[in-house]
């Protein structure tokens, strides 16, 4: 039998990235590309992170279209395919819809495992499985990551794990409760009276999966469904039948704002007692199961003992526009914890940082910035010419898959500084809060009626404005209109001006 | 803690939430979003579009207007609502001065927040009133 070498033996790194998942596969794969000396850590034997398990009932709700106005491989069909992650060489770009047949325009589990197992391959990219990342603790300038393997040091930690421990909310009794992975077989619901802690995606994903098996179906947390604001997520709301069957008055799905005070066990089956939140009141259930979809946390082991700060009871690291710790310096977040960077959160719309489609884009401004700032790699600024900005700028907000995916959160930024050049993809929040030189940055953003519409920051002699152009009711952004008005706004910057 | 989370105690704590049973404070904590900020970390930008309501759990912020800062916030403190309900862009910076940790309501939430909570209505508006009185006084 021959002895395979497991890549990344214990030892000094500039960087270590924890995680075979999504983020960490596409975290590396950048970091790579700049250059920047690193190992990957993986507990797990295989690559795709919890896509390996989840989700439960076996369907994902980011779209990959199979035909799109653009060729696959291409920058501008990434827009349409939320799930395959990001290359430089085209036969490892789009790998999901490869695989995926043309039942839904969604993946199954197995297609989305499938399409990260084989990213993972055609890079070539190395990563140390079956190595446990135990223990954390701060060194001189750098950390050290205590490991089933050894000890690795490095000088910034990346840590793309997941937000994947299960996580149930603080209610008493609660422990008697399974959680939303171990939901188990749909056939062990059968005619009985299904109780759900949860009203988000997986609560309904749990809900709609038991329909058919439960004689009743209750869904209950304290904050009502707002279907105004699931409409204006990136992400698709699936799952929904439960709550339009209450709304017609269903008889088999109840979903209900209340604060849940107590689960108690009366022989088989159990005895809820709420509260309402959004009415006076108390209500008690019976249930033969009581299930708990009040989500997951990043697994974070000790690194809160290192002063880490969290937001959402300690399930999210709370982290700075380049994903780093508010509160630990060099330690750094990639995946679905990226999520922990907020941004302007402008009209309230979150970042879409929980998914493959967001996250994949976070990667690489990590590692943009981790290669400038920690490691001295010169960045490719390509210049342009004053005539080429407006045409790049416009073709951007059409089409650029960064500033659709990431609405609001993530720009392209062109800068005037002796030369014209493009400085890349950065956090909206990074460009008008650090200062600069005079440059553009344009996004694309939505209002809170869900209208779509492009937007351009102009900082001038350090101080930035901001811009919001028109609407189009066919998304075409390199209308005449907006080439006029952007390009008024661009005369704005001296540098600039004809 | 009888069994709920850190922050329902901390908003039960606060004189804005004042009036609030444990299940109308639960639902708070599910409504609002909780942000942290790294010292020297803008958290309101003067003259951009876009703000929410805050309230401070812990640490501190400086009001900031063109660059000066004018004022300290801490613990139980609150800011943005003037630009939310005005519709306007805030006309200050509020910049994390320690590390610090807020509740946020996003701007489009804030009206239906409010009408929800008449109570936290009241207290909102009796701040406010002092706030215009002391305002008044400094300038008499």
């Amino acid at each position: 039998m021959a002895v395979v070498e497991k890549p990344f033996p214990p030892g000094d790194y500039d960087v270590v990235v924890v995680g075979s998942g999504p983020g960490g596969l596409q975290t590396s794969y950048a970091l790579r590309a700049l250059g920047v000396r690193h190992a990957v850590l993986s507990a797990d034997e295989a690559p795709a992170g919890m896509f390996q398990r989840f989700p439960v009932f076996e369907r994902l709700i980011t779209w990959t279209k199979h035909d799109a106005p653009f060729e696959r491989g291409t920058r501008e069909y990434e827009w349409y395919d939320h799930n395959s992650l990001l290359a430089d060489e085209p036969e490892s770009r789009a790998l999901v819809p490869q695989l995926m047949d043309r039942t839904y325009d969604v993946p199954s589990r197995q297609e989305m495992e499938a399409g990260l197992a084989a990213f993972a391959q055609r890079t070539g990219l190395e990563i140390r499985y079956g190595c446990r990342w135990e223990a954390t603790r701060r060194e001189e300038d750098g950390l050290v990551l205590e490991t089933s393997d050894g000890e690795y040091r490095c000088r910034a930690a990346v840590f793309a794990i997941g937000v994947t421990e299960p996580w149930k909310a603080p209610i008493p009794g609660v422990e008697n409760a399974r959680h939303y992975v171990d939901t188990g077989s749909p056939e062990d619901y059968r005619g009985g009276r299904v109780f759900i802690v949860g009203k988000r995606n997986s609560g309904f994903e749990v809900a709609s999966g038991l329909l058919p098996w439960a004689s009743e179906v209750v869904l209950a947390s304290p904050r009502p469904v707002d279907t105004a604001r699931l409409g204006r997520l990136a992400v698709r709301a699936r799952y929904l039948n439960p709550l339009d069957e209450y709304s017609r008055g269903g008889a088999g799905a109840l979903v209900v704002d209340a604060a849940i005070e107590r689960i108690e066990r009366r022989g088989d089956a159990f005895r809820i007692t709420a509260r309402g939140t959004t009415w006076p009141g108390e209500l008690m259930f019976e249930a033969d199961h009581v299930l708990v979809a009040t989500g997951f946390r990043t697994p974070l082991l000790d690194l809160p003992d290192l002063g880490l700060a969290t937001v959402s009871d300690g399930r999210v690291p709370a982290l700075t526009p380049f994903f780093e710790s508010v509160s630990v310096p060099g330690v750094y977040f990639a995946g679905n914890a990226s999520q922990g960077s907020p941004g302007l959160r402008k009209q309230g719309l979150a970042s879409n940082s929980t998914s493959v489609n967001g996250f994949r884009y976070n990667a690489r401004v990590l590692a943009r910035h981790l290669a400038e700032t920690r490691f001295g790699v010169e960045l490719q600024r390509p210049a342009l010419d004053r005539g080429q900005v407006l045409p790049y700028l416009l073709g951007e907000l059409a089409h650029a898959p960064e500033l659709w995916v990431q609405k609001g959160y993530l720009v392209r930024v062109v800068s005037c500084n002796g030369a014209i050049r493009d400085e890349g993809i950065v956090p909206l929040e990074h460009f008008v809060d650090a200062g600069g030189p005079d440059a553009v940055a344009v996004a694309v953003e939505m209002d809170r009626e869900g209208t779509i519409y492009p937007a351009a920051y102009v900082r001038v002699g350090g101080r930035v404005e901001e811009h919001a152009l028109p609407p189009h009711p066919a998304r075409l952004f390199e209308s005449d209109a907006h080439r006029r008005e952007l390009a008024s706004l661009l005369h704005l910057i001296p540098a600039l001006r004809a | 803690m009888d069994g709920g989370s850190e922050l329902v105690d901390i908003l039960g704590r606060l004189a804005l939430f004042a009036d609030f049973t444990r299940p109308e404070l639960e639902a708070v904590a599910h409504t609002v979003d909780e942000e942290m900020f790294s010292e020297g970390q803008r958290v309101l930008r003067q003259g951009l579009s876009g703000s929410g309501f805050f309230v401070i759990l812990e640490g501190q912020a400086a009001i900031s207007v063109d660059g000066e800062d004018r004022w300290m916030l801490g613990p139980g403190d609150f800011f943005g609502e003037t630009s939310v309900l005005t519709g306007d862009s805030p006309t200050a910076d509020v910049i994390a001065t320690t590390l610090l940790r807020c509740v946020v309501v996003p701007g489009p939430e804030f009206e239906q927040f409010l009408l929800a909570r008449p109570r936290l209505m009241y207290r909102l508006l009796q701040a406010e009133a002092h706030r215009l009185r002391t305002a008044i006084e400094w300038r008499s």
